[in-house]
């Protein structure tokens, strides 16, 4: 959707960001011998409390490792830094956004952690072909969110 | 002594989202806008991402096994089957719509936009939905990621 906010180029800490994003998903494979998806570590924590949502094994991780994910904007803002952020905000569009991806990366078996930064890293053929689907899907929404339809 | 880990590297990986500005979707969208206001950063999260992650895992893969586990549980599937597929195109549309993929949607979370609040608990009941369709659709697949 149009959020009506031009972005800089930051290549240099976009850069340094997916560093650190990939150097959590080397810890998680030398500690816990798993993959890093989030969406797979969320349904994992899930499993908790909703039967069927799978993932029975690694909750202690898994649960401490959202804890973790939760925590870093409370620690960025309490070392006094900003986290710069527009989120859009029509309602119906997001409510479906959320279930949709929920829905698609319980069904594709991983998001952009799980098959775009784990399963490439790994040269997984299941992995390029989920990553290639969502891509072109997404960019193909945006434009016709906001160049077909002109959705202000 | 697990727990501890598990915090420590979900904590690197949300500070890796915020820095990277992936946590931020108005970045996300106008990375997947490329005839609009099309900013490129998103590229550079994903190279830092997977070229550290293809370097480190062929490190970690030599010892013969995790440290905090008792073996590695790499996803064994190599078939492309409907599932990956639908699931992705549904994946793409949705973050394609809201600008959020999980990681970064679960950071924003503290953050408390009113669309982050909406988009959260909507993923939670798809990720449960999509749970059960998969299990019902194919009984043999593996879900790691």
């Amino acid at each position: 959707m149009e959020t009506g906010t031009i972005t800089p180029f930051t290549p240099l800490a976009s850069l340094g960001g997916g560093v650190m994003i990939g150097l959590a998903a080397v810890m998680v494979m030398a500690l816990f011998g798993r993959i890093a998806g989030i969406a797979g570590i969320t349904r994992g924590t899930l499993g908790v409390i909703l039967p069927g949502a799978g993932g029975s094994d690694g909750r202690d991780w898994r649960a401490a490792f959202l804890l973790g994910l939760l925590a870093a904007p409370v620690l960025v803002m309490v070392a006094g830094g900003r986290v710069p952020q527009t989120v859009p905000e029509a309602p119906f569009p997001m409510i479906l956004a959320g279930l949709l991806v929920g829905v698609g990366t319980a069904l594709g078996s991983g998001c952009t952690s799980g098959h775009g930064v784990c399963g490439l890293a790994r040269l997984s053929r299941r992995s390029l072909a989920a990553v290639g689907t969502f891509m072109a899907v997404a960019f193909a929404t945006v434009f016709v969110l906001r160049h077909a339809l002109g959705a202000a | 002594m697990r727990p501890v880990f598990g915090f420590i590297t979900g904590l690197i990986f949300g500070l890796g989202l915020i820095v990277s500005g992936m946590a931020d979707p108005a970045k996300v969208l106008n990375f997947l806008d490329l005839f609009g206001t099309w900013d490129p950063s998103l590229a550079f999260v994903m190279g830092g991402a997977m070229t550290t992650a293809f370097i480190g895992y062929r490190l970690v893969l030599r010892r013969p096994s995790p440290l905090l586990g008792t073996e590695y549980d790499i996803p064994a599937t190599s078939g492309i089957d409907r599932n990956l597929i639908a699931g992705s195109a549904l994946f793409g549309l949705g973050w394609g719509i809201g600008g959020f993929c999980p990681g970064p949607a679960l950071t924003a979370l503290p953050l408390g936009a009113p669309g982050t609040l909406l988009f959260v608990p909507s993923m939670l009941i798809g990720l449960w939905l999509g749970a059960r369709a998969g299990a019902l659709s194919s009984s043999s697949r593996k879900t790691h990621a």
